[in-house]
């Protein structure tokens, strides 16, 4: 095993799991798309960086930050749907995107690319992921009494609207991660599945959140294996661990 | 007896809409005040707005430093979420000692802490948002149709719960819903609601008259709309 592939494991165990733990509590918000929505509109970002030589989840925070104005502004503006809205910016994103990167970057910044990970980038990835960690960890019991009930939340005093920001936040952190480890089609899937998976198979919210996180970085662990024998793109095999998965989660679903 | 809540000409509007037009009513310590009503009254928002969860307009002044329980109508989302009861309970910051203490209280055993909220009955689960709403022992508690989804044999218990903690926890009870059943058994007074106040006084002079100029509307509406 060579320095560069360890370098790749770390950031990807670290990103999984962290992804994993924050999928746990979208899935209960219903916000299992979002990540999906968010992974396109980090993609101008990351061909704007990809051309300038930056890092790829630098260019998609900052644009990541703009799509969610953006969605907030039309919400103002608009009487449409929540969803129209993300649905907008995500396909014009998408589209940007195509625009802007150049042919040889486009599968990199669509299936992402662990192979090139160097050593100050895996230090950002742990401090990111863990910091990311923390916040949610500190939000999480209140998010979950939000989404049991908006109205029973405010009454116990929790900011509802302050702390859904917080987490918003956090989400386009996390895809911002997300996007060099299975790039930007994929993130979706690494937030949501594991926190499906995990569903099917607790009892109880620890078991939950823990099995999140569990195989979040199981699934990131064997994709990255696999991609050392085979040579095949990482992002792709990550997600099929995490879908393999799901599937044997159905057998024994409680 | 002390007052514990003072509404004076509250008004509420939503989006446009006028939904509570200048109520004014109090509360006395230790009183059960039943808020009675059709469908679309605004018995729900009325309850939000003394929980200071929406804007109004007009006067609501409770007793300073008073704690309020709050118990809502129903949970619909909780069951997507995998969380057992003790979990449920820690969401909020309780102790092992209160736990145990509420758990008495409203009736259920010790090992209900360990089920998932999904798996429990519907008057089960009743009884966890009551003890929900006890912990940090509020001196009042607001109702939001403690019996509606749940069937007779029920209801009957959830009326003889709510009797019990009264009488154990020298508890103030509001307590909102359109079941006539529940004002002869347990109000000390009685509001009917439908936008505006429309009567205000003990259960005993709750009269059929009164309870049909309540309800009038809605019935006329049903008929209306078959047509």
């Amino acid at each position: 095993m060579n320095n560069q592939f360890i370098c790749s494991l770390i950031s990807g165990i670290f990103i999984g799991g962290v992804a994993g733990y924050l999928g746990s509590l979208m899935l209960t918000k219903r916000m299992a798309l979002v990540g999906d929505a968010l992974g396109h509109v980090a993609l101008p970002g990351m061909g704007l960086a990809l051309l300038f030589g930056l890092d790829v989840s630098f260019g998609a925070f900052l644009f990541l930050l703009l799509g969610i104005f953006l969605i907030w502004l039309f919400e103002i503006k608009t009487s449409l749907p929540m969803e129209a809205l993300v649905g907008v910016v995500f396909v014009a994103s998408l589209a940007i995107g195509f625009l802007i990167i150049p042919q040889p970057e486009l599968l990199e910044a669509l299936f992402g690319d662990i192979s090139k990970v160097s050593f100050e980038m895996v230090i950002a990835s742990v401090i990111f992921s863990l910091l990311i960690f923390l916040i949610i960890n500190r939000i999480y019991p209140k998010m979950i009494l939000a989404s049991v009930s908006e109205n029973l939340a405010k009454s116990e005093g929790i900011k509802v609207k302050k702390e859904n920001f917080i987490y918003l936040l956090s989400i386009a952190a996390m895809v911002a991660l997300g996007v060099k480890i299975v790039g930007s089609l994929l993130v979706g899937a690494l937030v949501i599945i594991p926190a499906a998976t995990a569903r099917n198979l607790s009892k109880n919210l620890k078991e939950y959140y823990l099995g999140s996180i569990i195989l979040g970085i199981l699934s990131c662990l064997f994709g990255s294996l696999l991609f050392k024998v085979t040579h095949l793109p990482a992002g792709p095999l990550i997600i099929l661990f995490s879908t393999l998965f799901f599937l044997i989660s159905l057998i024994f679903k409680r | 007896m002390e007052t514990i809540l003072k509404v004076e000409n509250l008004n509420v509007e939503l989006e446009g809409e006028r939904i509570l037009e200048n109520l004014s009513f109090e509360m006395k310590e230790g009183e059960v005040l039943i808020i009675l009503g059709p469908n679309g009254a605004g018995k729900t928002v009325l309850l939000k707005a003394l929980l200071g969860i929406l804007p109004y307009g007009g006067e609501i002044e409770w007793k300073k430093g008073i704690k309020i329980g709050y118990v809502p109508q129903r949970l619909p989302f909780i069951k997507d979420i995998p969380m057992s009861v003790e979990e449920f309970f820690d969401l909020k910051n309780v102790s092992e000692k209160e736990t145990e203490e509420i758990l008495r209280s409203i009736g259920l055993e010790k090992d209900i802490l360990e089920k998932k909220i999904g798996d429990l009955s519907s008057g089960q689960f009743q009884r966890i948002l009551v003890g929900w709403a006890l912990i940090s022992n509020p001196q009042v508690l607001l109702f939001d149709e403690p019996t509606s989804g749940i069937d007779v044999s029920g209801q009957e218990s959830i009326y003889n719960l709510l009797e019990k903690l009264k009488k154990e926890r020298n508890l103030t009870i509001l307590l909102v819903t359109h079941d006539l059943n529940i004002v002869y058994k347990l109000a000390t007074n009685c509001l009917c609601l439908n936008k505006k106040i429309l009567c205000y006084s003990a259960p005993k002079e709750l009269t059929s008259e009164r309870i049909s100029e309540l309800y009038g509307g809605k019935i006329k509406f049903y008929q209306h709309s078959h047509e």
